[in-house]
């Protein structure tokens, strides 16, 4: 049997484990930057405020609504995933930790005449009593299976006391008629519109064995894996862990728009730095180095955002912060000397080509010079002992660095300096 | 007779690990402690029965002085244990945390503070409660 537990709108609930008085109220959650609304308590949801608008357009809603805003704290959440995680691993050792917010579990090998209604029930209690977050489980017998219980927990809150188990043919059947087909796991916004123009509204009617052929052509091998696990036959196990990342990006809009080159200049410097420094932390280096700038929105409506790339393979597979910083000026160059009328509104730094850093293919004619390596290890151990990448090159200015983060809640978990303090009166 | 020389070119690519160990291959005596190693004392783990479920919290004000919580001390919180009489307990009433012992009595529960200076509190059917931790410990510094 599997599972999926997700925790219900994690990151307002993280912000309440501490603010236990925002319990019943409405919260939003900003996304870096402070951009658009990434996660809402359900109250907010009730409200109307939604999902993905940037915070600017909706701004005047959320004070009316008295909706509690928070910039996202990723320390904090970060950290209440893992322990989230680190519970469930107390029952059962077979956990994949799917998303932020999200796990798949495995039963195998434990008591067969296990009750899972009762199992995930304690699952739910006890990371509803350490850590203030209530979650959702499903069962069922696949990994899509589990997803559909999972929405019915999370529907039915009353009825299902937020867990639901599938081990019934009755109930599978029942469960994929209320599944709508948009819900399916893996069944995006457009293949859904396909399907609907079929007459496919449900799980159930998609794996009707009518469509099997128009499935297998839509979809390919993995529509009909899909039509298998909601039929019960397990064919998607859990995934291991990516130890390594194949591509590092760091991509950011910009608090206002840009167009002056010692600014984009600057960024493009920064977001290049952290790819180096994420790098050096997961031990790889990297061969091919991505630039893209993204326009703003013209308010005439006559030209739309585009994008502007430029791309450069190096000799020699590196993780040195001035060569990456180096590159990524270089391309931005390139863009911005073909372009130089254009307000930007975005740009991104992507690494790719990623081998492990005592692997890396040595050029005869070309290689990086070796102080680097040295100069890199000295800067992360200066960062990691001061804190806030205080050490960093010269094209990254001191002001703009800075996130725009105007309502962040402290680091009550990983800064020691910066954890719930409360008055005894 | 000449001397025959064999050139072998290193192979520098491979990497194999060799132990190494600093104790005990100099002609010394090797020292007696080796075999009686252990870890460095960890607070981290000392004072967290159940690091999953505890949480570091900071004090302000006095009402929990003769409890020996003192103004700046850090608590260790641990939401997995369950509340009971007498115990140390992180409480939010009525819209604020405080820290209180709390006291079962027969007309019902107390949050008592440690300190003459301060009035008990009485949990009355009106107010809201959340036991939110149970101190274990308390960090200060002198």
């Amino acid at each position: 049997m599997y599972a999926l537990v997700d925790c219900n709108n994690f990151y307002a609930s993280c912000e309440r484990l501490f603010q236990p008085g925002l319990v019943g109220k409405p919260i939003a959650v900003l996304s870096n930057n402070d951009g658009c609304i990434i996660s809402r308590s359900d109250e907010a949801k009730v409200l109307g405020i939604p999902m993905g608008a940037p915070e600017f357009q909706v701004r005047e809603q959320l004070r009316q609504s008295k909706v509690h805003v928070f910039s996202s704290n990723y320390a904090l959440y970060g950290d209440l995933s893992q322990r989230v995680f680190d519970i469930l691993r107390q029952f059962t050792p077979n956990v994949e930790e799917y998303s932020i917010d999200e796990a798949f579990l495995n039963f195998d090998g434990l008591d067969e005449n296990l009750d899972y209604h009762d199992y995930g029930l304690q699952m739910r209690n006890r990371i509803l009593k350490w850590l203030s977050i209530p979650v959702c489980v499903g069962v069922a017998p696949t990994k899509a299976l589990s997803k559909v219980a999972n929405k019915i927990a999370r529907k039915f809150p009353k009825q299902t006391s937020g867990v639901h188990v599938i081990d019934t043919d009755k109930k599978r059947i029942k469960a994929l008629k209320w599944t709508k087909i948009e819900d399916v796991w893996g069944i995006g916004f457009r293949l859904s519109k396909k399907m609907k123009d079929r007459n496919i509204y449900t799980a159930y009617d998609f794996v009707d064995p009518r469509h099997r052929a128009w499935i297998k052509l839509q979809m390919g091998v993995v529509g009909l894996r899909l039509v298998n696990e909601l039929e019960g036959q397990s064919v998607l196990e859990l995934e291991a862990p990516l130890t390594e990342k194949k591509t590092i990006a760091v991509t950011r809009s910009f608090p206002k728009a840009l167009n002056d080159f010692d600014a984009l200049r600057e960024r493009v410097s920064t977001f290049a730095s952290v790819c180096a420094e994420k790098l050096r932390a997961q031990k790889s280096c990297c061969q091919t180095v991505y630039v893209f700038l993204k326009t703003v929105d013209y308010p005439d409506g006559k030209r739309k955002s585009r994008g502007y790339q430029q791309l450069m393979t190096l000799p020699f597979a590196t993780q040195s912060t001035l060569t990456l910083v180096q590159t990524a000026v270089h391309l931005l160059t390139e863009i911005y000397r073909r372009n130089p009328d254009l307000i930007f509104a975005k740009a991104g730094v992507i690494v790719s080509q990623l081998c492990p850093e005592n692997e890396k293919q040595f050029d005869l004619f070309a290689d990086e010079n070796p102080k680097h390596l040295k100069l890199m290890q000295a800067m992360d151990h200066l960062n990691q002992k001061i804190g806030e990448r205080k050490v960093k090159i010269g094209t990254q200015g001191e002001k703009t660095w800075n996130m725009k983060q105007e309502k962040l809640s402290p680091k009550y978990t990983t800064r020691f300096d910066e954890i719930l303090t409360i008055t005894c009166r | 007779m000449p001397v025959k020389l064999t050139f072998i070119q290193p192979d520098l690519q491979s990497e194999i690990e060799i132990p190494y160990f600093d104790y005990g291959v100099s002609a010394g005596f090797p020292s007696p402690a080796l075999d009686f190693m252990e870890n460095k004392i960890d607070l981290n783990k000392a004072l967290s029965e159940n690091p999953l479920a505890t949480f570091y919290i900071r004090v302000e004000g006095h009402s929990m002085s003769g409890a020996g919580i003192d103004d700046k001390d850090v608590l260790v919180v641990d939401r997995s244990l369950e509340p009971a009489d007498k115990k140390i307990a992180v409480c939010f009433i009525d819209g604020e945390f405080t820290v209180k012992r709390l006291s079962k009595k027969k007309e019902g529960l107390w949050l008592l503070p440690e300190n003459p200076k301060y009035e008990p509190i009485k949990v009355s059917d009106e107010s809201t409660l959340i036991i939110w931790g149970i101190v274990t410990y308390v960090i200060k510094k002198v």
